[in-house]
């Protein structure tokens, strides 16, 4: 069983939801990354969530634009990523680790050489956001071959014969885009996520993980209700963004866990 | 299958093109591909639109013998495709009236654009406040900045200008700003999308609504010449003049498709604008093509004195053509292109974009190899207005 469909699994059984944050690798620095990495589980994080800079992040709102820029002017590259994530693997077998980025980096390192070395790093996931199913059949094939899960978005905007062919493709887990716009954006609209999640869940056997617009416990809770899994991106990368480097692991722990702690009461 | 068959179904040429956006879009681009397909088949949206470009555009443009530049020169005789003569001073009006009449049609009240030089932003505010649409365009900070005119033309016009500060603050980055508007406000806007570039099935739309420009040459040309020309020369920056005038041609057998783009500093410096002349194939902006970018596939910023071809990416028609040979695709440097802007001011009285400039110096530099009796047809795809601040300054002169 991979890593993300076994941590699903034991949290299945624990009648609990998976906190899955966001951070973009090398961002402020790329020191900073895998002990940012290790904060983030002892917060109480389930599955990680770690973003590839890219010089146009069209799916971005500011706060992930800028930390892509930070990340580039140290020239983090996919290769670093990997290196990152194989880092962490060092000392953490356990916690899944979801690549989130854009096509263009893994078209120029190659379709075989990423997937190789992915999962070679440890990488569980890639979730990749302008890769959809119709462009990514034969990336998702040779992700597949490797042990990578390839993980898809679906919109409030996909209509319903959509959701079902997405499914189809999906693995690991399904990530529902809480709102139109881009991350970071206005606040989730609960009604709207809580009316779109029982054909998702119908569509699929995978458990479905809601993101987008997510900034604060309360709001988690409130996902975790009808979700399997809540993504924080945005609202994370600001804790970063507002520390000093000594602040920074203690900060990010510290919200972390006041999400855990709302999720599992 | 015909070459103009392209793209497939999937909107792919060749390995190039495709859909390549976030989920948000995607029902987006169905219902635009959907809508358009109807609308190409339908004889009153194409008789409205021909209506348009005839009375509100005053097409056909003529095409001009640009003897005396040609006699200087001495070898083929140069012609120009006079797109500089349309309404708003560019070829781009031809593509923002066909998504216009689009965006009408699906019941979108407001547009939205990205620009680079400005003539695309002008060209949208010119049809949104024709069609009584709300208009919002983005720019990048540093263009706004070289192309001022036109900003304030677009303002003039009714349209709301967006400075983008983001990424290198020129074309590329308000494309992305343009696309996450459109992600967030999906449902009311319609994007007019300004080159043949960008997701299915903008490449195929915009290059039908700018393939005007090559079928009125096809007869022009038959009409003046009693023959076609021996090479068709268009600036690249996205494509779109040069796919208008190119893809007409394409089954044409003897006539040569020269697409020119944006050298910069030497494309030896790095400093250019010229995917097709030194890129690698890539995603960016919803689609495959040459790209500029580095070893990480991180894009890399672009270097033009035209802001119109200051794009690291090309339409994928293009990257499909180069592939399979039908067109050729050559880079000429800001000095060669601000020689040819100087001598078709000077010996044709003609003030040309330095888009244009760009294809206008590849002819100058081809002409003396040819024989008198040969024919370049250049597309002289906008006027140069725009551009005197940019001249003067590059001059030395304050205006």
């Amino acid at each position: 069983m991979s890593r993300i469909a076994a941590t699903f699994s034991a949290l299945k059984a624990d009648q609990r939801k998976a906190l899955i944050p966001f951070i973009t690798a090398g961002d402020p620095a790329p020191a900073n990354t895998v002990p940012l990495m290790h904060a983030l589980v002892e917060g109480g994080a389930d599955i990680l969530e770690l973003g590839v800079p890219f010089s146009d992040p069209m799916a971005d709102g500011p706060t992930i634009q800028r930390a892509s820029e930070r990340a580039l002017k140290h020239g983090v590259g996919l290769r670093d990523v990997l290196g990152m994530v194989a880092e962490f693997r060092k000392t953490n077998t356990q916690t899944p680790v979801v690549l989130m980025g854009y096509a263009n980096p893994i078209e120029a390192m190659g379709w075989d050489a990423f997937c190789g070395a992915a999962a070679a790093a440890g990488v569980d996931g890639v979730l990749t956001v302008d890769y959809p199913p119709e462009e990514s059949g034969e990336f998702a094939a040779k992700c597949a071959a490797a042990g990578l899960d390839n993980i898809y978005l679906l919109a409030p905007t996909t209509p319903a014969a959509r959701v079902d062919a997405v499914a189809r493709h999906a693995r690991g887990f399904i990530y529902y885009v809480s709102l139109k716009g881009v991350t970071g954006a206005a606040t989730i609209d609960m009604s709207e996520v809580a009316a779109r999640l029982p054909a998702i869940h119908a569509a699929t056997g995978l458990p479905v993980g809601v993101g987008f617009g997510i900034r604060d416990a309360e709001t988690a809770r409130q996902v975790a209700e009808v979700a399997d899994a809540v993504v924080i991106g945005s609202r994370i990368v600001q804790e970063i963004e507002q520390s000093t480097p000594e602040t920074m692991l203690a900060n990010v722990k510290t919200f972390v866990a006041g999400v855990r702690a709302a999720l599992d009461k | 299958m015909q070459m103009s068959d392209l793209p497939d179904a999937k909107g792919h040429f060749g390995p190039y093109g495709g859909v390549f956006v976030a989920e948000t879009l995607m029902a987006a681009l169905d219902e635009l591909k959907q809508e358009y397909e109807a609308a190409r088949h339908d004889p009153d949206f194409l008789a409205e639109f021909h209506h348009e470009l005839r009375h509100y555009v005053g097409r056909p443009s003529p095409i001009y013998h640009a003897k005396r530049w040609s006699e200087i020169l001495g070898g083929a005789q140069i012609y120009l495709k006079r797109e500089d003569l349309n309404h708003t001073g560019a070829h781009k009006i031809n593509n923002t009236i066909g998504q216009a009449l689009l965006a009408r049609r699906m019941g979108k009240k407001r547009v939205i654009a990205e620009t680079g030089a400005g003539q695309h932003g002008v060209a949208s505010a010119t049809v949104a406040a024709r069609y009584g649409m709300e208009c919002v365009v983005y720019m990048g900070a540093e263009d706004i900045k070289r192309q001022s005119p036109n900003v304030f033309r677009m303002k003039l016009l009714g349209a709301t200008v967006v400075g983008v500060e983001s990424g290198s603050k020129t074309l590329k980055d308000a494309l992305n700003e343009a696309m996450r508007d459109w992600v967030t406000n999906v449902e009311s806007t319609f994007y007019i999308l300004g080159t043949a570039a960008g997701p299915h099935p903008y490449p195929m739309l915009v290059r039908d609504f700018q393939c005007v420009i090559g079928d009125e040459c096809k007869v022009q040309m038959a009409e003046m010449l009693g023959r076609q020309p021996d090479a068709v020369i268009a600036c690249v920056g996205g494509g779109s003049n040069a796919i208008g005038i190119f893809h007409p041609y394409i089954p044409v057998e003897g006539v040569r498709l020269i697409g020119v783009e944006a050298g910069g500093h030497g494309i030896a410096s790095g400093q250019h604008a010229a995917p097709l002349s030194a890129g690698t194939p890539g995603v960016l902006h919803g689609f495959r093509s040459y790209l500029m970018q580095d070893a990480n596939g991180q894009i890399i910023e672009t270097h033009s004195v035209s802001a119109g071809l200051d794009y690291p990416g090309v339409g994928p028609e293009h990257s499909w053509l180069k592939d399979i040979g039908r067109a050729e695709y050559v880079a000429i440097n800001d000095d060669e292109a601000l020689a040819a802007f100087h001598n078709l001011c000077r010996f044709e009285g003609i003030i040309p974009a330095l888009e244009s400039s760009h294809a206008l110096a590849h002819a100058a530099k081809i002409a003396p190899t040819m024989d008198k009796d040969q024919i370049l047809l250049v597309n002289l795809s906008g006027r140069g207005d725009k551009d005197i601040n940019t001249v003067a300054r590059l001059s030395g002169i304050e205006l």
